[in-house]
């Protein structure tokens, strides 16, 4: 295994979680260094999501250990992980109907110094800025997606959790979004990425982590993509 | 399934028995009472619907039948007959417009229009506005053969109209029909793309349940020999609703505990005044934070637990 | 003097006042409702009781502690809204996840308790609240009563505050976002519990203000919320609770509707809201202003 660099950021370790009766984590463990860009990777239904969720506080049960910046998680609610540096960008997107784009990108509060200002957001995102008025359901699936990313920037939260936020999109779309994603790495924030799509996967990311049944079985730095094609294809099943 | 039956035959043992050690007309108010009740839970522990305004059928008919018998002097049958005619007729009318919306906004619009036949009968001219219609005559029944002035007679009259009531709703639950409401509460979306069609089956079932709650009032009027503006009220279709849940909603026998214990209490507390509403508003309070399933519900969970583990 | 299809001008301008009176309380009690339910998924049936306790905690500041009544405006709701972050936390949070005829239940329930025991403490005969400013204005086709006016605007007022609160502020924002997406909202570091209960606290507070601004209009009594809160469940049929101006519009178009009807056909006036709400559930079944289903 490649040792983790830089200092950590984000730990898990024996991390369960519970769906109402279905027990869908058992026992995840892996680690983010600071300012590094992970990935997790696996089929539908390995439980990537319900990681996310569970590092976010929002599942229904979950025990284990869930560190950031040292401090345990587990036993918190979404709330306070937030509010200490933790911002979530849902599978869905999560756009808010009721908001225009502008409320949407204002909505999450500043957690803490440093965030993005909404001008910067604007010139990542000129789209965003031509529909500040629309309502936010009404963007393209692409500029959802992009406001959805937006909207976390401004809060100043080292650690992003983006979850999928290449399904369904177009490759033009795509491969805008690889852009944004290489260059908030640049700009020194840390990601966790839960991907389907590997190819797109090992142009951004440093290290990928991959889930099976509820577990991680492997972890695999991008410069041994290549080599170890074969074996990531029989666990994405592609 | 035997225990359930030896239950069954004991507790028509003890109505049978009962006017020899209870007064026979609370017995009676409490069995019309109680298929109120069990009317009100046909809709909504069999088919998700929460009607809040079911006290307009049971006044309504009470209304019916002291305008036919007392005005037009004709017989209480056809007097009873009335009262469930039209509590059906009305119960077409509100149930067509009410399930044209869904969950809360139901039990909103159905108390909606439960208040605007409130205003109507204080107006109407064959409701005696504020003091009701009084001194209805109890004239015989079955064309002279049965003479209802002796309470115990009239009781037993009633028990058949509460058991053909009951027996009705026990039939409508098990039969082919009972099983597509179970399902449209269930799962309503899944029934329709099953080919149901679901505000059919739902109007079906708000007409029925309309027509036996009228049956329930219209049998009530000819016992008290009075129907006045409190069997239409806001209170009366929450107390319905207060009945059915303290004995168990879902549960077939559950209202008509529920119906015995609620009047009962206000027997006891007549002199306690607003007192009993605090205490009803109360009980509604305890029942939905701790035993959401009833008396009925929550024995029988007990009754199970115990037998698994022993 | 003039005649409008065989009305005196002072009959009519005079109910269409008390018409316009009523549908302020209707937009004010309906609005509160609509929000209630947008993050709580609760029909609050306690409105009414809550309206009738801040009329009552108005008349008891005056009657007891010479509160004057400008002071129990912002006092009274206050005091009757605390009261409901109390009944928030104690019992309305545990039942947020269970259908919502349990909540319906709920503060059905509640609000017998409490007008039962206000009932039984001072009666259900009212008491009247002498009015905060007496007098009124002659405008030749009909008089004023200046506190009557008042009350129109002043409704007016507190509904364009609260559409302004909620659709054009920040904290508006959250409330929104959390009516359609509550875990999001608390994922993003905003204490979404805290919100649901400030929302009810604010719900109930407006009631109990629409019920302060009544008790001048009306006999203070423990009934006083029953009859109303019942025509303010038709008004949200009619209405849809999806919008905060659409509330405020049916609220008003509805009093109005029954003022004209207690001119034309007096008889008809106590339940025409329930037939424009039957005609409505006929051709537009969302409601005026609702989205389907």
């Amino acid at each position: 295994m490649v040792p983790v660099m830089a200092e950590t950021l984000l730990k898990v370790d024996g991390l369960q979680a519970w769906y109402g009766e279905s027990h869908i984590l058992h026992g995840v463990g892996f680690e983010i260094g600071h300012g590094e860009l992970v990935t997790l990777l696996g089929r539908n239904g390995a439980g990537k999501t319900t990681t996310l969720k569970s590092v976010m506080g929002i599942v229904e049960k979950r025990t284990g250990s869930v560190t950031f910046e040292g401090r345990q998680l587990v036993g918190h609610p979404s709330n306070e992980i937030a509010r200490l540096g933790i911002a979530y960008c849902p599978e869905e997107r999560g756009i808010f109907s009721s908001l225009n784009v502008e409320e949407n990108l204002l909505l999450p509060p500043v957690v803490k110094p440093g965030g993005m200002s909404l001008a910067e957001i604007y010139q990542l995102f000129p789209n965003l800025e031509e529909r500040r008025r629309s309502q936010g359901t009404k963007l393209s699936g692409g500029e959802q997606q992009m406001l959805a990313i937006g909207r976390i920037l401004r809060t100043g939260a080292p650690l992003l959790l983006l979850d999928e936020p290449t399904e369904g999109l177009a490759p033009v779309i795509v491969q805008r979004i690889g852009d944004i994603i290489r260059q908030l790495k640049s700009r020194g924030f840390t990601i966790l990425l839960v991907e389907q799509n590997f190819h797109f996967a090992a142009t951004v990311a440093d290290r990928h982590y991959v889930m099976e049944d509820g577990r991680v079985v492997d972890m695999i730095a991008s410069a041994d993509v290549q080599q170890n094609i074969g074996k990531l294809q029989a666990y994405l099943g592609v | 399934m035997t225990a359930q039956r030896v239950i069954g035959v004991v507790l028509l043992a003890a109505a049978l028995v009962a006017p020899w050690f209870a007064y026979p007309i609370f017995l009676m108010t409490a069995l019309c009472f109680a298929l109120f009740a069990c009317a009100f839970n046909l809709l909504l522990g069999y088919v998700g619907l929460m009607s809040f305004g079911h006290a307009m059928f049971f006044g309504i008919a009470g209304y019916f039948f002291g305008h036919v018998v007392k005005a037009w002097g004709m017989a209480p049958e056809l007097g009873i007959l009335a009262g469930v005619a039209g509590a059906a007729a009305l119960g077409a009318v509100t149930g067509a417009l009410a399930i044209r919306r869904q969950g809360i906004y139901f039990a909103m619009i159905t108390l909606a229009f439960a208040q605007m036949i409130y205003f109507f009968c204080i107006q109407a001219p064959f409701t005696g506005g504020e003091d009701g219609l009084q001194g209805i005559a109890r004239r015989p029944l079955l064309g002279g053969l049965l003479p209802t002035k002796d309470d115990r007679v009239l009781y037993y009259v009633v028990l058949a109209i509460f058991l053909f009531g009951y027996g009705t709703i026990y039939r409508i639950i098990h039969s082919p029909f009972g099983q597509v409401l179970k399902a449209i509460r269930d799962n309503e979306q899944r029934a329709v793309s099953l080919g149901y069609e679901a505000d059919r089956y739902k109007l079906l079932a708000f007409v029925l349940s309309a027509a036996l709650a009228g049956l329930a009032g219209a049998t009530k009027a000819m016992v008290l020999q009075f129907a006045t503006l409190t069997d239409v009220s806001a209170a009366m279709s929450g107390e319905v609703v207060l009945m059915a849940l303290v004995g168990g909603l879902g549960t077939i026998i559950g209202p008509v505990v529920g119906a015995f214990i609620i009047i009962t209490m206000q027997n006891y507390l007549a002199a306690a005044g607003e007192f009993v509403l605090v205490i009803q508003g109360a009980i509604f309070v305890v029942i939905v934070m701790a035993f959401r399933k009833g008396l009925v519900g929550e024995l029988t969970d007990w009754w199970k637990s115990r037998r698994s583990a022993g | 003097m003039f005649e409008l299809l065989g009305i005196p001008p002072q009959a009519l301008f005079g109910q269409l006042l008390l018409g316009l009176i009523n549908g302020a309380f209707y937009a004010m009690l309906s609005l509160g409702l609509a929000v209630i339910f947008g993050m709580l998924n609760v029909i609050n049936f306690t409105h009414g009781a809550q309206y009738m306790m801040g009329a009552f905690a108005a008349w008891l500041m005056l009657t007891i502690l010479d509160i004057p009544f400008w002071v129990a405006l912002v006092l009274a709701p206050l005091v009757v809204g605390l009261f409901g972050i109390v009944l928030e936390k104690v019992l309305l949070k545990r039942i947020y996840h269970l259908d919502h005829l349990y909540g319906f239940l709920l503060t059905f329930g509640l609000a017998l308790v409490i007008e039962g025991l206000f009932q039984w403490k001072w009666g259900s005969s009212g008491a009247p609240y002498p009015s905060p400013i007496p007098g009124g204005t002659n405008l030749g086709f009909m008089f004023l009563p200046t506190y009557r006016g008042f009350v129109v605007v002043a409704a007016l007022v507190i509904c364009l505050v609260t559409w302004y609160g909620i659709e054009r502020t920040k904290f508006g924002a959250y409330l929104r976002a959390a009516t359609e997406n509550p875990t999001l909202v608390r994922a993003f570091g905003i204490n979404v519990p805290r919100l649901i209960t400030l929302t009810y606290g604010l719900g109930v507070g407006l009631a109990a203000l629409a019920g302060v601004l009544a008790a001048p209009i009306q006999q203070v009594s423990a009934l006083m919320g029953v009859n109303l809160v019942l025509v303010v469940f038709a008004v949200v049929v009619i209405g849809g609770m999806g919008s905060i101006m659409g509330s405020i519009v049916t609220g008003f178009g509805l009093g109005l509707v029954e003022g004209l009807t207690k001119v034309f056909y007096p008889p008809a006036s106590n339940t025409v809201i329930f037939v424009v709400m039957a005609i409505v559930l006929l051709v537009k079944p969302a409601g005026l202003f609702g989205q389907t289903k």
